[in-house]
């Protein structure tokens, strides 16, 4: 199943925050979004899920999701959104439950993705009782769960200290390599950014429109810590980015 | 060497860091409501019998004591209790599941929210005894004025502190309900009910504290038998340690209904910290 976004254009009261975004999700590779904070990233990725309507324009899925998808478009959320009075099983048979699987067929769906996301032992704790990177693992078991033709990852890594994020990100892509999925990733994180992404789209400042897309042809596998071809393509973000932070502050000065 | 004693060989003036954290964080404490209680009461019993609190302003607690007592021996307690005990649990029970309904619904929808929340916001500084009247004409002069009194009176807060408890769920809670395509009946039972449950619990502390005191103002507009028929014929005949002894029975109901919601609190809400 592919994704594609035909010209979306979004407001807020007024307020332009995305102008005239076309991009396309191949199935199997992963999208990473990045941009200057505010540029509409949150909001594409609602867009493209189904959680907001765009004011013109329209996400396209095509063909059909796999065999076995029960939510095809699954998001990941940057503060989990774990039901704090469930625990980690129930969390994750929450999303199970409505559709009819119960019982021995959820315990098994449940061992597998815990078993993947390597929190076997931490099936009847709480989410209080959790780290933060704990907490992100059940909430990307609980996406697993769902068998997702399309990932939606919105900063799922923000909110955890550094050691933490890059071993999510080894675990991320352990997962990926293991069965892989699309995704769309929405990072600050540059770093992050060519570590997962097939294409990394650049969204310029507010109003967020597509200011470049680049694509790494290099397998996720071989991505390692100091790649000359990763760091070629982190310094060209960076110069986009410093381009786009300084116009904006410059826009600033001026009103 | 270490840093510290480092620090310390020098020859400058050295202090320690005052502390002035801590505080603000109340937390259980055993048995000090118990000491209180029983002190004040060793209190009034010493001025009673040493006469600085006359006769007629406080009655000695060990004749409330015994007036109590001799209530429980006769059986008369429980003739008293039984009607008063029906009332507040069948009145309180339909005000505060008809309270919970709508206040969800009005947490819930903007027609429900802007048609319900001005109707609530009249209905709640009335005295709800002053309509005592208008529901004997509605309902007779027996038991269904009197639930329908208490229903009343504990549906208000409970609306209101419903519908203030469903506003305080967090939303991206439900938008994670919503995005991976759970029905809506699911959302509402799975996510914005038990997300609202603590503040409905603590609503209902002053729901069925209200309960109480209507319970008693109805009974003394026309009952029988009842804690508060009781009280105003021993009221009445100023007969004080009868008086009393209605008020401490009043008071341990609602001692025991308000540890009763901490024990559910406890049950259903150990997830919090
Ligand atoms: N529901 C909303 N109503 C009104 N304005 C909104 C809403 N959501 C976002 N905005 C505004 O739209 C703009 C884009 O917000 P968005 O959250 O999509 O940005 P972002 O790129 O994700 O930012 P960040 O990098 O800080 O996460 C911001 O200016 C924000 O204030
Ligand atoms: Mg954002």
């Amino acid at each position: 199943m592919k994704l594609a976004l035909e010209q979306i254009t979004h407001h807020y009261a007024g307020l332009p925050v995305l102008e005239d975004i076309s991009l396309s999700i191949p199935a199997g590779e992963i999208l990473c979004i990045i941009g200057p904070s505010g540029c509409g990233k949150s909001t594409l990725l609602r867009l493209i899920g189904g959680l907001e309507r765009p004011d013109f324009g329209q996400v396209l899925q095509l063909g059909e999701p796999p065999e076995g998808c029960l939510n095809p478009l699954t998001y990941v959320f940057q503060d989990f959104a774990l039901l704090p009075w469930r625990s980690v099983g129930g969390n994750i048979s929450l999303v199970l439950e409505d559709h009819g699987i119960r019982g021995r067929q959820a315990d098994e769906i449940i061992e597998d993705v815990l078993a993947r996301t390597k929190l076997s032992d931490f099936r009847k704790a709480l989410p209080r009782q959790l780290s933060g990177g704990m907490k992100q693992r059940v909430a990307i078991a609980r996406a697993l769960a769902v068998k997702p033709a399309v990932m939606l990852l919105d900063e799922p890594l923000s909110a955890l200290d550094a050691q933490t994020r890059e071993l999510l990100m080894d675990d991320l892509l352990a997962l990926w390599t293991r069965q892989p999925f699309s995704g769309v990733y929405v990072t600050h994180n540059l770093a992050e950014a060519v570590r997962l992404g097939h294409r990394i789209a650049v969204l310029s400042r507010r109003p967020g429109k597509v200011r470049e897309i680049i694509e790494i042809d290099l397998p996720l596998e071989e991505r390692h810590h100091g790649h000359a071809r990763l760091d070629e393509v982190q310094a060209h973000l960076w110069s986009l980015m410093k381009q786009e932070a300084m116009a904006a502050d410059q826009e600033l000065l001026d009103v | 060497m270490s840093d510290a004693t480092l620090a310390r060989s020098g020859q400058v003036p050295t202090r320690k860091v005052a502390f002035r954290g801590g505080g603000f964080r109340p937390v259980a404490k055993r048995g000090i409501g118990f000491v209180v209680f029983v002190a004040l009461l060793l209190v009034i019993e010493w001025g009673t019998r040493a006469g600085w609190i006359g006769n007629l302003t406080l009655p000695r607690p060990s004749d409330v004591g015994q007036t109590l007592w001799a209530l429980a021996e006769s059986g008369q307690l429980w003739v008293h209790m039984q009607p008063s005990l029906t009332r507040l649990v069948v009145g309180s029970l339909l005000g505060v599941s008809l309270g919970v309904a709508v206040g969800v619904l009005i947490g819930l929808f903007s027609y429900a929210r802007a048609g319900l929340v001005p109707l609530v916001a009249a209905l709640f500084p009335i005295p709800k005894i002053a309509l005592l009247p208008l529901f004997v004409i509605w309902f007779g002069i027996d038991e269904a004025s009197k639930y329908a009194l208490i229903a009343l009176g504990t549906f208000t807060p409970t609306v209101v502190s419903t519908y203030g408890a469903v506003d305080n769920v967090d939303r991206t809670l439900i938008r994670m309900g919503q995005s991976f395509g759970l029905t809506w009946w699911s959302i509402v039972r799975k996510i914005v009910v038990p997300g609202a449950l603590p503040g409905i619990l603590s609503g209902l502390r002053v729901s069925l504290a209200i309960g109480i005191i209507l319970l008693v103002a109805a009974e003394m507009l026309g009952a029988e038998y009842g804690i508060g028929a009781y009280i105003l014929q021993a009221g009445s005949l100023y007969d004080l340690e009868k008086l009393f002894a209605g008020v401490v029975i009043l008071s341990a109901l609602g001692v025991l209904t308000s540890s009763g919601i901490g024990l559910i609190e406890r049950r259903l809400l150990r997830w919090r910290a």
